[in-house]
């Protein structure tokens, strides 16, 4: 009996030894691993949720070439519902580092150019940091003819300028949930009445909610605070809401929308846009994006052109 | 009598414990290609953080990596790889836990390059699967050098490739790995 019981002690010991090897190699793997913030990613698919800026940036060295177009009214059957005077943005984006992002614009609307720059300031992290906080600053300039202006007034360069200064707000809820807020001042150097403020106060919230691995809903609507009367060429101007579609192939997102503006920046679209969803005065759009890796990661350096 | 079999016990473990070298390292590299034939673009990822270690006496052998550490050349491709394929953020690691069969060949106290066959079980994706793949470890001094290429089925681990993309992406990924160990 007593043999027995040294025999299985023993045997206890040796079998305990090989079991906890696999344990104990495990366990020197995981002492001293280096821990990494679990950072939150893919907040939105896109740099736009629609017309207005997402949280995401451009990888470092990315160029993205960006088409956002949008039809006339879709209730103006006299221009085949929409499709006969739409407007167009060309715009070439680029990430400088994982954190800034710049851009430039040229609209057909107002014959516009733009240049933009968002900064992330605050990034999400599973156990820590609960949002994701971005600068957006923009700056336009509206190139058509300047008008007839009474004899002895000048039409100056500064008339044409439009400046947007904007904080991105946002928190990616869960898989499919990602909300965000944007709190946004739209500089205008020249208005319609001295009447109105140069200035527009807008708050603004998106999200997006997936549907599935390749396909998201989006919303979008921007709440004057102040100029909610503001007119743009005489009009009456309406807050700016917009829905739509996140659809990712291969290389690109392309995003379907309808909405209320037609103007493809900040200026236009938070506080001179025309048209309401109301009087059916709606725009179908989309946006086409195509990135190319101009500078690539440093563990591709030394192998062939990505594209 | 009693005693004898304790001690013989004891000083059997402490020996185990004495003699197991282990061989360790970080910095392993880990690339796949799942590259398709008629693809434009390269299907491939690079991990530099692969974590790997040795017990030179069992043969016990374990790898570990980050899916987040995989890096693309095109950030969108890799962004692609995290949410849609590889759904990084429920299942943020892959494991390979096996022996190598025939450890008893490798002399780590001599220069050289053996072959081995490590079988184990590759987890992917939360999936499991039983994997034999061959390789070569050098030794060189207190350093030893793990080396293997092997291909896996993604159907096998559920990474579901849509067809819209099929055209780009393989349904077999080769794995290529090469770990640089150094004795502990």
């Amino acid at each position: 009996m007593r043999k027995f019981f040294l025999l299985s002690i023993s045997s206890l010991c040796l079998a305990t030894a090989s079991y906890a090897q696999m344990d104990s190699l495990m366990n020197m793997l995981d002492k001293g691993a280096p821990t990494k913030k679990d950072d939150v990613t893919a907040t939105f698919k896109a740099t736009r949720i629609i017309n207005g800026s997402s949280v995401e940036n451009l990888g470092a060295g990315v160029l993205d070439f960006r088409i956002d177009h949008r039809f006339g009214d879709i209730n103006d059957s006299k221009n085949f519902w929409g499709i006969d005077n739409a407007e167009t943005k060309l715009a070439l984006d680029y990430g400088i580092t994982k954190w800034l992002m710049v851009g430039i614009g040229h609209s057909v609307f107002d014959k516009e150019d733009d240049g933009f720059l968002k900064a992330k300031i605050l990034k999400q992290e599973k156990h820590g940091m609960p949002i994701t906080l971005s600068y957006n600053g923009a700056i336009s300039v509206q190139t058509t003819p300047a008008p007839v202006l009474p004899s002895g007034d000048t039409w100056k360069f500064s008339n044409r300028l439009y400046y947007t200064n904007q904080l991105l707000i946002a928190r990616k809820f869960n898989d499919w949930l990602s909300l965000q807020l944007m709190p946004t001042i739209v500089h205008y150097n020249l208005i319609d009445s001295t009447k109105f403020s140069n200035n527009t106060i807008a708050l603004g919230v998106g999200g997006r909610i997936k549907v599935s691995k390749r396909i998201a809903i989006t919303g979008e609507y921007f709440y004057r605070l102040t100029n909610a009367n503001l007119l743009y060429s005489g009009q009456t101007t309406y807050n700016s809401l917009s829905i739509g579609v996140d659809i990712e192939t291969g290389g690109h997102v392309f995003q379907l929308m309808l909405s209320n503006s037609q103007g493809l920046t900040e200026r236009t679209f938070i506080g001179q846009t025309t048209d309401s969803w109301t009087k059916g005065n709606i725009h179908l759009g989309f946006n086409i994006s195509r990135v190319f890796t101009i500078v690539k990661p440093k563990e591709f350096r030394n192998s062939g052109t990505s594209w | 009598m009693k005693k004898l079999i304790l001690t013989g016990c004891f000083v059997l473990m402490g020996a185990t414990a004495l003699f197991a070298q282990k061989y360790m390292t970080r910095t392993g590299k880990i690339t796949f290609d799942a590259t398709s034939k008629k693809s434009p673009e390269k299907i491939v990822g690079v991990n530099n953080e692969v974590a790997n270690i040795l017990d030179a006496q069992s043969g016990d052998i374990i790898f570990q990596v980050l899916i987040k550490s995989f890096k693309f050349e095109s950030e969108l491709m890799q962004e692609h790889f995290n949410e849609n394929y590889m759904e990084s953020d429920k299942y943020p690691k892959a494991e390979f836990k096996g022996n190598i069969t025939n450890h008893a060949d490798i002399n780590f106290s001599k220069d050289g390059t053996y072959n081995v066959n490590v079988t184990g079980k590759l987890t992917i994706h939360n999936v499991t699967n039983d994997v034999t793949v061959p390789g070569t470890i050098t030794v060189k001094g207190k350093t030893a050098t793990a080396k293997t290429q092997f291909s896996v089925l993604l159907k096998d681990y559920k990474v579901v490739v849509p067809s819209l993309v099929a055209d780009k992406v393989n349904t077999t990924a080769t794995i290529t790995l090469e770990s640089n160990l150094t004795q502990k």
